[in-house]
């Protein structure tokens, strides 16, 4: 009925228990402590989507002036200083398109990914906190969308509106979004139930102002580690989406478009033109996956099991 | 006769983060229990009286290790014994109550099975014996129908009942030593009368030696003959439970009863003020000198030692100290 | 006397019990508070004491709007609060707020301190930011703590600063009664007198009453002005603290102060002439609610259900005793 608190924390703290801190403190924290494998990988990358501009050298659409079709990279036989990891069947720069097409793949997977999250993350939270046919609804629908086959309906979307960049994004977001719902949906049940939710609400708080201020920030983390973990699978959804050539339209460059059209190429042995995109979204998702992981572990420990 | 239990300069460390951050749990605690008596561990959280306990079961988690000093129980080392050997003195010669019973009893098997367990294998009985002694064991803590209420689960009990149950199977392996860590906490006041008075009964009958933990210096003066109160991880004062109740010599000790509301009375409680300290990081000196009200210079930089003022009688103050306090009480006036 | 601040009568709450897996049948009722009265006046601090499954919490939930009673009324300044709405509403929710048991879920995690103080001024004021941080700043040290520590956030403080927190929240818009849920019951002893004598500090200064609820005899009794013992969803006893103490009345509270821990080892104490568990609130006993446990039981007691009466000035029992 009755148990004692354990007024100094002592013991918590000394045996090296996770420290329950807050999101600015922790942040500090944080930067101390990040794991260096997966920002190795992912800042580079981000960078050169960044400075995507400045870095290439040449214009991704663009043929290279006096370059030949399937150039081999610099180093092997046939090679040119002057388009260092190759050409592709328009003789464009490989190392340009790859570039370029980490800021695709970046970008829709991020944006993807927010997407998704804000649509699950809100249908969550309602259907959790206002319950009842609210809840039902919800459900339903949640259910329902996961049995579509999320690859196939996103390739029928993007047949109905056409390929566009941000229609991809948004696109993704309507495939991925469900499991958020699911996940913070039963967060925000026992969140529910919390006493300072119950004193927000004894003390007349609007459900409005209960959502905003006392459900939604003690989910955000959940939804960070679930966006992190998700991040992934939306650029492998999104290089998918290029391979089968309803993605990103060309010539606008994406690693998996240069995938599909690489691919006849790999029979008469121009690795180059696969090899380095899959490579990019391997290198890329495993750095996220990385960074969820280590997020998850660092920051929920609700999620530690997931 | 040489006493049941004796610990002496027990130091009990956590160690985490590779070994960087020490906490130290208990450090430097003795005490001696003879056959048949009560000993109440008194505390609030954080002092080390779970943790001493602990470590006289040897039921201490990985990050915790006995650093220092021996704990004798008849006659045994045990600080020095191997796991395989603790675990034959456990249940056989010392058992364990803990706070919640429903975490402390299987909800897959029923009542007898869990009481029966430790007579089968410490002590190697069977078939009707077992039974019968099962029987005598609930009998022994007035659980009513006995017969009938060994067949039943624990989910099907009700927490005071299971609480006894959990004594039956303390008692079941016929220990000399039995260590109550707070078994009521979790009780309704008339539950816990009444555990408590069956308690009482078992270890007069039985003649089964007794520590119980707790913060509540109630339970202390209805059940011990003995009291060591802890702080930081030392016991700062321990005697017999009517010495210290009327005479209290440490401050700490006067302050724990100068805060209890005692019923009928609407005298303002003593409020200590401060926090208990953290044990990762503890005041120079005495412990508990931030808080106390009878600070002395003296109490800031030296830890103060255990001084003896009866043969049954310990505290360890500046105060007591004749030199320290007339050399304060000059130096101020 | 005064008029009473907050009034129940003939209170009850039955919470429907349905069983069947396809068919959800109503099977009973459980009356966890059946035909509660008491009143708290202003500036008093009124002790609510019972074990587990006497309706103290259901008691409280009703006052605090989070459930609805199926009989009976509470009043608060004389009004009916189960009509309240809109303004009136939102006035009583300024003036009666609570403070629960466990200090490590009452307070937002992801909230700073001044921000969860000041919570209730924003929901029911109007009040600028700096008049906000003012309010906050003078409700915290009324409590005992320093006002710059409102930039913090909860995981920074022990529990019983947590708890000190938690009643500044329930001070800050001029409440009039709180609600104090089995409140220190979770502290070390040496904060829990702390917080005893806060509370006791703060009701003498600003007049706010309090509703006590606990299941500690000794500290109930402390604190509180007058007590009511809740037995099995009914107030069997109620009587001012010291009248109490000095003589319980009815066998179950008597049965509370044997059961009472004693304050000294030398204390005469007499055998626990109590028995059994207590009963589900499902099928509570006929007649007198407690008889089939009472060392006192007549025949009479199993048939007619005893009704409040007082006995000695300001003490009322439900007992055929007397």
């Amino acid at each position: 009925m009755v148990s004692i608190i354990d007024e100094t924390n002592a013991a918590a703290v000394a045996v090296g228990g996770r420290e329950f801190a807050s999101v600015p403190g922790r942040w500090t924290k944080l930067v101390r402590e990040l794991p260096v494998l997966p920002l190795a990988i992912l800042v580079p990358f981000i960078l050169i989507a960044l400075f995507a501009d400045f870095i290439a050298p040449y214009d991704p659409t663009e043929p290279i002036p006096g370059a030949k079709i399937f150039e081999p990279p610099f180093w092997m036989q046939g090679g040119n200083m002057h388009a260092l990891l190759g050409t592709d069947f328009q003789s464009r720069d490989v190392l340009s398109r790859l570039i370029f097409g980490a800021r695709v793949s970046l970008i829709v997977g991020v944006t993807g990914t927010v997407v998704a999250g804000g649509i699950g993350t809100a249908l969550g939270i309602l259907a959790a906190y206002l319950g009842g046919w609210v809840d039902q609804v919800i459900m339903r629908i949640t259910d329902a969308w996961l049995a579509l086959p999320g690859l196939v309906f996103a390739i029928f979307l993007a047949t109905m509106v056409g390929p566009s960049m941000w229609n991809i994004v948004i696109i993704l977001g309507l495939v991925f979004w469900t499991r958020y719902a699911r996940v913070i949906r039963g967060e925000v049940l026992s969140l529910r139930e919390r006493e300072f939710v119950k004193l927000a609400e004894i003390a007349g708080g609007s459900r409005t102002r209960v959502i905003l201020r006392h459900i939604l920030p003690n989910v955000m983390n959940s939804t960070m580690v679930l966006a992190s973990l998700t991040i992934g699978v939306v650029i492998i959804a999104e290089a998918s989406l290029s391979f089968l050539g309803v993605g990103v339209p060309p010539p606008e460059p994406a690693w998996g478009s240069m995938l599909s059209d690489g691919r006849s190429m790999l029979m008469v042995g121009d690795w180059w033109l696969t090899v380095f995109p899959g490579l990019g979204i391997l290198l890329v998702v495993l750095a996220t996956q990385l960074l969820g992981d280590w997020l998850r572990v660092r920051l929920d420990p609700q999620l530690r099991n997931l | 006769m040489a006493p049941l239990l004796r610990v002496s300069e027990l130091q009990t460390h956590y160690f985490s983060f590779g070994g960087s951050r020490v906490v130290k749990a208990v450090d430097g605690v003795n005490f001696t229990l003879r056959e048949g008596e009560t000993i109440g561990l008194v505390g609030e959280s954080g002092c080390g009286k779970t943790t001493t306990c602990l470590s006289v079961v040897g039921l201490l988690p990985p990050a915790a290790r006995i650093v220092g000093g021996s704990i004798e129980f008849a006659g045994e080392e045990l600080t020095t014994k191997r796991p395989r050997e603790m675990r034959r003195v456990r249940g056989r010669q010392i058992a364990m109550i803990l706070q919640d019973p429903m975490a402390s009893l299987n909800p897959l098997f029923s009542i007898y099975w869990q009481v029966a367990e430790p007579a089968y294998h410490h002590q190697g009985v069977r078939g009707r014996s077992l039974l019968k002694r099962v029987q005598d064991l609930l009998q022994a803590v007035r659980i009513a129908s006995p017969e009938v209420r060994m067949r039943e689960y624990p989910h099907q009990m009700s927490g005071g009942m299971r609480q006894r149950v959990v004594g039956a199977i303390a008692m079941a392996g016929g220990p000399k030593l039995i260590i109550a860590d707070e078994p009521t906490t979790n009780l309704d006041v008339t539950i816990q009368a009444q555990y408590l008075e069956v308690l009482k009964d078992i270890q007069q009958e039985s003649g089964v030696a007794l520590i119980f933990v707790t913060h509540n210096l109630g339970i202390v003066a209805k059940m011990c003959d003995k009291m060591a109160v802890m702080y930081a991880g030392k016991i700062v004062e321990q005697g017999t439970v009517r010495d210290l109740f009327r005479a209290p010599k440490h401050p700490y000790t006067q302050a724990l009863l100068g805060s209890m509301p005692k019923l009928g009375s609407k005298e303002p409680l003593y409020a200590i003020p401060g926090q208990p300290p953290n044990l990762a990081r503890l005041p120079s000196g005495c412990a508990f000198h931030p808080r106390c009200a009878y600070v002395m210079p003296r109490c800031m930089t030296q830890e103060p030692e255990d001084r003896r003022l009866a043969p049954d009688w310990t505290a360890r103050c500046w105060l007591l100290d004749q030199e320290a306090k007339e050399k304060y009480v000059s130096a101020i006036a | 006397m005064s008029a009473p601040l907050l009034e129940l009568q003939l209170l009850q709450k039955y919470f429907p019990v349905s069983t069947g897996v396809l068919r959800r049948r109503k099977t009973g009722w459980v009356k966890a508070v059946d035909g509660v009265d008491f009143a708290i006046y202003p500036g008093e601090t009124l002790g609510l004491i019972g074990e587990s499954g006497c309706g103290k919490t259901t008691t409280s939930k009703l006052i605090l709007l989070q459930e609805a009673p199926t009989a009976g009324t509470i009043r608060f300044d004389g009004e009916d609060i189960a009509s309240l709405k809109g303004q009136e509403l939102m006035r009583y929710r300024r003036e009666v707020q609570v403070v629960f048991q466990d200090p490590y879920s009452s307070l937002s995690p992801r909230m700073r301190v001044g921000d969860i103080i000041a919570e209730p001024l924003e929901i029911h004021t109007d009040l600028s930011r700096r008049e906000l941080a003012g309010r906050v700043a003078e409700v915290l040290e009324l409590v005992g703590l320093q006002p710059d520590l409102a930039r913090l956030f909860p995981h920074e403080f022990s529990g019983g600063q947590r708890q000190r927190i938690a009643i500044a929240r329930a001070l800050a818009t001029n409440t009039r009664l709180i609600v104090l849920d089995e409140a220190v019951s979770a502290l070390d002893v040496s904060i829990r007198a702390q917080i005893m004598n806060q509370l006791e500090h703060l009701q003498q200064t600003l007049g706010v009453s309090y509703l006590f609820i606990g299941h500690d005899l000794a500290t109930v009794a402390h604190i509180s002005d007058r007590i009511a013992v809740m037995y099995l969803g009914q107030i069997v006893e109620l009587a001012e603290s010291l009248e109490l103490c000095a003589g319980p009345l009815h066998p179950y509270t008597q049965a509370l102060f044997t059961a009472a821990l004693p304050s000294h080892p030398d204390q005469r104490h007499e055998k626990l002439r109590i028995t059994g568990e207590v009963p589900s609130a499902l099928n509570p006993p006929s007649g007198c609610r407690f008889h089939p446990r009472c060392p006192h039981a007549m025949p009479q007691c199993a048939v007619e259900a005893p009704v409040r009466k007082e006995i000695a000035p300001q003490h009322t029992v439900a007992c055929h005793l007397y």
